[in-house]
């Protein structure tokens, strides 16, 4: 045997430290049967397989789907992306509501967030462009469904459930657009609840439960704020839930044409 | 040898005797080895002939019949075959009958000299006994084919494992949208105006994006149409029930023309009303030119004052 330089030697026994890491007790308990993060994973066919059914991302994906449908063409990702903008929203919109006061001081906290406070203005441009593109990307993987005729026979529902989604989508952006408490967000808002106050019948009632009053106040912004941080994201996520359910069980992604 | 259960004897007595016409008993005595086996010439079997130009009758080393002890035929005809023909007549017989080797196989060159009188022993119908050597012992009775006998329902589809080939393009794909997502938000800002005051209304005062289609058509016809009717009975109600409207059960374009110019017209309709109320609607909602009276719209404010 050739004696080791120094430099080898590290080499090897950071080689070593890490193999006896991942296939320590700590990293098997955290990560099951087949998952790549474990020592001596190889690629085959059975570890493939493995990496979908031993992992939490099983409840959203089928060990294999069909072929055309992972062609970055079919899809579009779109579905996905509007998932996933949805995520990246609640995570900086979680770290939004720990510099924001939904009452008189909205305002001077939106400011403070932009101006003293590390990445605030970055994460709350975000959060607003993120939502923005997320009503866009929605909107896009609805005429995606719909130029493929995915919505036919057996995903009827599925489509339902995606017009409700559209539908929450919207109110979320809209009930997210008063709460900077400025000239843009509470005439925005005056517009929107005055259309509802034409609703026949019923319209002044609308209007009334929309603003929590005759008008756009505190009182609204409040209201907004609840639905918006808590009451919509639960129902959204609900809605999701069995939208993802549904496409699965509706046999994978629909096509090919 | 083993021995085999009576019962199963007596069904395949049964069978050869019913494929021979001969009784029952004597089937029974001939698998037993206790009389000469009846032979039957059938046409069916002339493909044998055909392989082995009587090879039984013609060979000298018929003296060797013992050498070829049946129960190897019987079991394995395949190794018996291969060995030179003029040894082993007795492989070419049709050997496969694993229940009475014994006497079938046993002499099969004074079997060919026997047949005649096998033959008038018994009271099979008068047949001309073209191939003696030939024991025909059962027959074809219906082809087969080879089908599974379980009907698949569903067609095979091509599918491959979402690991790696799904989820990898997904995970590039949430990358590139977080990447865009941040050089998007570091170069513009959003929009902060004043605080909110009820008393000093904007003008003009226009919804989000995604409204400003809907507030176009409002200046055109009755809020009632425009704001409630049209958003909820056609956007809501009518775009819900759609699938169970078109029941077309095609996908492919050229096969649903009509529902795609629908969708078309719709979101050309959408856009061109939502470019209106974005850009060309100025003060008092009045027409403006982009580039002749600017643009009113605050949600791109930093990119206005940028240009
Ligand atoms: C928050 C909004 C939404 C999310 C997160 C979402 C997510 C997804 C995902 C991940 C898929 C898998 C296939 C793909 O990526 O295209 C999908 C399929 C589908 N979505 Fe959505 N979706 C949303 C809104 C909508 C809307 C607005 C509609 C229609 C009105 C809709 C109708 C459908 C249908 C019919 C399918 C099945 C498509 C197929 O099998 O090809 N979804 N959705």
């Amino acid at each position: 045997m050739q004696k080791l330089s120094l430099r080898d030697k590290i080499k090897e026994a950071r080689i070593s430290a890490a193999d006896s890491f991942r296939g320590g007790k700590l990293m098997s308990s955290i990560f099951r049967p087949g998952s790549p993060f474990r020592k001596g994973y190889v690629d085959s066919p059975r570890n493939r397989s493995y990496v979908v059914m031993n992992n939490v991302l099983y409840h959203l994906h089928p060990v294999k789907v069909k072929r055309h449908g992972v062609r970055l063409s079919y899809t579009l990702c779109l579905g996905g992306l509007s998932f996933f903008l949805f995520i990246v929203l609640t995570i900086t919109g979680i770290w939004l509501m720990f510099y924001f006061r939904p009452t008189e001081l909205a305002y001077v906290d939106i400011q403070n967030l932009q101006t003293s406070i590390a990445f605030g203005s970055l994460v709350r441009n975000m959060h607003r462009w993120g939502a923005h593109l997320m009503v866009l990307v929605v909107f896009l993987h609805m005429s995606r469904v719909f130029y493929h005729g995915a919505y036919k026979a057996p995903r009827e529902f599925n489509w339902v459930i995606g017009v409700i989604l559209l539908l929450l989508t919207l109110l979320l952006s809209f009930t997210g657009y008063l709460l900077p408490w400025d000239q843009l967000a509470i005439w925005a808002v005056t517009v929107g609840g005055n259309m509802a106050g034409y609703t026949p019948v019923i319209g002044a009632q609308a209007k009334f439960g929309l603003f929590a009053g005759l008008e756009a106040t505190t009182a609204t912004l409040l209201r907004f704020y609840v639905l918006h941080v808590l009451f919509l994201p639960f129902i959204i996520v609900i809605f999701m839930a069995v939208h993802f359910w549904r496409v699965r069980k509706d046999g994978g992604i629909s096509g090919p044409l | 040898m083993v021995d085999i259960p009576e019962h199963l004897l007596l069904r395949s007595a049964e069978a050869r005797a019913k494929a021979l016409g001969i009784s029952v008993e004597q089937a029974l005595a001939e698998m037993k080895g206790e009389t000469e086996p009846t032979v039957v010439a059938k046409d069916p079997e002339i493909k044998v002939i055909d392989e082995t130009p009587a090879p039984a009758a013609e060979t000298p080393e018929a003296e060797t019949p013992e050498a070829e002890t049946p129960a190897p035929a019987a079991e394995k005809p395949a190794p018996a075959a291969e060995t030179p023909a003029a040894e082993t007549p007795a492989a070419e017989t049709p050997a496969p009958e694993a229940e009475k080797p014994a006497p079938e196989a046993e002499k099969p060159a004074p079997a060919a000299e026997k047949t005649a009188p096998a033959a008038s022993k018994t009271d099979t119908p008068e047949e001309v006994d073209f191939a003696p050597e030939v024991k025909v012992t059962q027959r074809l009775l219906t082809v087969v084919k080879a089908k599974p006998i379980q009907k698949p329902v569903a067609e095979p589809v091509d599918k491959v494992n979402t690991w790696p080939h799904l989820m990898l393009p997904e995970f590039v794909s949430l990358m590139a949208m977080t990447a865009f997502l941040i050089l998007l938000s570091a170069i513009l800002q959003a929009p902060l105006l004043e605080e909110a005051n009820p008393n000093v209304t904007p003008n003009p005062a226009k919804a989000p994006w995604y409204f400003l289609g809907l507030q176009e058509l409002l200046s055109y016809w009755d809020p009632q149409i425009a704001g409630v009717m049209i958003p909820l009975v056609l956007g809501v109600v009518l775009w819900m029930a759609f699938p169970y409207i078109d029941r077309n059960p095609e996908t492919h374009p050229s096969k649903r023309k009509f529902a795609i110019m629908f969708y078309t017209f719709f979101l050309a309709g959408a856009g061109v009303l939502t470019i209106i109320g974005v850009l060309f609607r100025g003060p008092g909602w009045n027409w403006t030119y982009p580039w002749i009276d600017g643009i009113w719209f605050d949600d791109l404010l930093d990119w206005i004052h940028f240009e």
